[in-house]
């Protein structure tokens, strides 16, 4: 793919193109060393035209530009200087749209996974809850300024596992598209949106461990675990030159498909959280006394903002306001409310009602497995995907949950790790080219042939990545600082030992 | 003097306060309670996590009363709050050696 | 018969339950109160304000018994209760002179 020249060379080149031409009066301010580079063609009226159209259709706004001599893969490249005003710059509809995704999928964490979480923990835990989703945000913001985009994005490395030194701190991701991503999407907005991707998924692990575990000892596992787990896994299946990256990128060992994070985001966090929920240990009393969830209304807050929020996530993966955006928003819509309906009336089927929590759960549970599928699958597949995400996480969190014995506080591993594996193979089932023409270039051999193997293979890499690592950092972490709070502490509740705050206070204190 | 401690189903608690008053009787503290007795809990289901709950809601009910006015406040409660299912709740009756309005320091009956 | 007093650590009360059930005693009231002895208590700063939080909650459980069960259920509480860390609370016993069931009129032991 073409990648664009420094943005400051562009500026001085157009400020010559224009003093030569004489369009506009323009001071003297070209720089002397400027002299006499040979003038750059002027683009013709057709090459700007199909600029524009590019921006209709999102796509590549140079193509019509490449009229100079053959490269050594016998491609035609863009004689030098020769541009229009529709390359390097951003899209306004496009880049809009992504802004407003951007902060929906921030608004999924802030504060929609706070509530959603803080109301099923006990009321002395509520506040715990919700310092450990804005902690990491906080946090992992740090870190995908300093090194995480780059890490993440970047492809100095030239490497399947990891990406590159050239955005640390941000250098140069600035308001022109990254063509390596979007056309007309600002880099600097692709990286805000992909950083809320990188807070989200951390914070759902908050639901394994809820209750029980230092706020330190989280910080730094979190800490750990992006660099270790999330980073790599991310730059794998959506870093251009990643391993999984099979849409994008033509020599991925493993061309496998991930929409919106299946693998990166619900597999890595659920399947990790389950690996720190069993090294933690049950809750004080698991069991034995009674810990239900202390406000389901607030849940039920949070549900409804889950839902509205993965739009940005789900459509807004399309990283333009095009085609594959509206279908991946239809056919999230459509799973999440049959799996909606499908838990509920499980639920009725087996103990005679349908509960707030059960719908809740069902919502959630359809929008994790239709992330990885949502902008590759039709309207007509999403609804028996719906059906199945509906059920599965039904069954892991009702039935393997007791049979097991683990104390999966909020369910992060019944809703997360088992319906994001399960999206993770559907959508190599389901994925078609007639909804996503991006399938049938590097993948189209495959498409509703084999892909579904890669999907098993991206499936083994991301859970052995997610096991092994938190095996690791889990027991890195409590020997460092231990991972939970003294028994004083975990009885007296969380809000209090670790923040001194109350979520609740009725009543004047003295 | 007695101080009755009546534990009553929350929704009666508008009739037995009607019921005392009719009988003479206005002053009376009010807290809300769990009670935990032969009335049946229920079963609360989370995401397969089933709770028992065994604790319902209930009004506990304090009136401090001299001695002879006891039986009249006892029947007062018991008539007012009895619906004959299992769940009435009890009337607990204590010796009270002294009371005291806090206002004007007097004591005994007069303050009852 | 006696009434039996308990303010004990709230995260002590199913064990309670569990303990004088086991010994042969149901029934029982329950409320959410605070206390102040001599367990510290904490601090809360809220934007620089601070706040000193002497009262903790407890729970208050009350027990009816018959006289010759008072001594056992006590010892049955404190059991239970026990942690051993200053705050465990403490058990009361009044004098208990009369008990009605309000669904059936009994009144006295019976009734308990």
């Amino acid at each position: 793919m073409f990648c664009s020249r420094p943005p400051r060379l562009k500026l001085i080149a157009l400020l010559t193109l224009a003093t030569w031409l004489g369009v506009g009066a323009l001071p003297a301010q070209t720089p002397p060393a400027a002299a006499t580079p040979p003038a750059p063609p002027a683009p013709t009226l057709e090459q700007r035209v199909a600029g524009l159209e590019a921006y209709v259709g999102n796509g590549d706004p140079s193509v019509a530009l490449k009229v100079g001599p053959k490269d050594k893969d016998g491609n035609a490249t863009i004689p030098a200087g020769l541009t229009t005003p529709s390359v390097g710059v951003a899209g306004p509809g496009h880049n809009g749209f992504m802004m407003i995704c951007a902060a929906l999928v921030l608004f999924m964490t802030l504060p929609g996974l706070a509530l959603f979480y803080g109301g099923l923990v006990r009321t002395k835990n509520v506040l715990s809850v919700m310092a450990q989703c804005l902690g990491i945000a906080g946090l992992v913001t740090i870190i995908w300024w300093a090194v995480g985009y780059s890490l993440v994005f970047g492809k100095s490395f030239n490497s399947g596992i990891l990406g590159g030194t050239e955005f640390f701190f941000l250098k140069g991701v600035d308001s022109a598209p990254n063509t390596d991503y979007a056309f007309w999407v600002s880099q600097n907005v692709f990286s805000m949106y992909q950083l809320m991707f990188a807070i989200i998924t951390p914070a759902l692990i908050v639901g394994a461990i809820a209750e029980r575990m230092k706020f330190s000892a989280l910080l730094l596992f979190v800490t750990l675990w992006m660099f270790v787990v999330y980073i790599p896994l991310a730059h794998m299946v959506w870093g251009v030159t990643g391993l999984m990256n099979g849409v994008w990128n033509a020599g991925a060992a493993i061309k496998a498909v991930d929409f919106a994070g299946g693998t990166v985001v619900h597999m890595s966090s659920g399947w990790s959280a389950l690996i720190l929920c069993v090294i933690l240990g049950p809750r004080l009393g698991f069991g034995k006394t009674p810990m239900p969830p202390h406000s389901l209304v607030l849940c039920m807050i949070g549900t409804g903002m889950l839902w509205v929020g993965w739009y940005g996530f789900n459509a807004g993966s399309a990283v333009a306001a095009d085609g594959v955006a509206a279908n991946a928003f239809t056919t999230t819509t459509l799973a999440t409310g049959v799996a909606c309906a499908t838990w509920a009336a499980l639920e009725y089927f087996v103990r005679g009602k349908a509960s707030v929590l059960g719908f809740c759960s069902g919502a959630v549970a359809g929008l994790v497995v239709v992330t990885p599928a949502c902008g590759f699958i039709t309207p007509g597949s999403a609804v028996p995907l719906g059906v199945l995400a509906g059920a599965v996480p039904f069954f892991a969190c009702t039935k393997l949950k007791g049979m097991l014995k683990y104390d999966d506080a909020l369910d992060t591993f019944g809703v997360h790790a088992v319906g994001g594996t399960l999206g993770a193979f559907l959508s190599g089932l389901f994925a078609t080219a007639s909804v996503n023409g991006n399938l049938s270039t590097n993948l189209k051999d495959i498409v509703g042939k084999s892909l579904w193997l890669e999907q098993l293979k991206a499936i083994g890499v991301t859970l052995a990545l997610s096991i092994v690592s938190t095996l690791i950092l889990a027991l890195l972490v409590k020997a460092i600082l231990g991972l939970r709070p003294t028994t004083e502490a975990e009885q007296e509740g969380l809000d209090l030992t670790d923040h001194g705050e109350e979520g609740y206070i009725y009543e004047a204190k003295s | 003097m007695k101080l009755i401690v009546a534990i009553i189903k929350p929704f009666k608690l508008e009739e037995v306060k009607e019921a005392l008053s009719a009988a003479g009787i206005e002053g009376m503290t009010v807290t809300e309670v769990k009670g935990f007795g032969r009335q049946k809990g229920h079963t609360e289901i989370y995401r397969g996590s089933e709770y028992t709950v065994d604790f319902l809601p209930k009004v506990k009910l304090e009136v401090a009363v001299a001695d002879e006015m006891a039986a009249k406040a006892i029947d007062a409660i018991g008539k007012a709050a009895r619906t004959g299912k299992i769940g009435d709740g009890k009337i607990f009756v204590v010796p009270l050696e002294e009371v005291v309005r806090i206002r004007t320091d007097e004591r005994g009956e007069s303050a009852v």
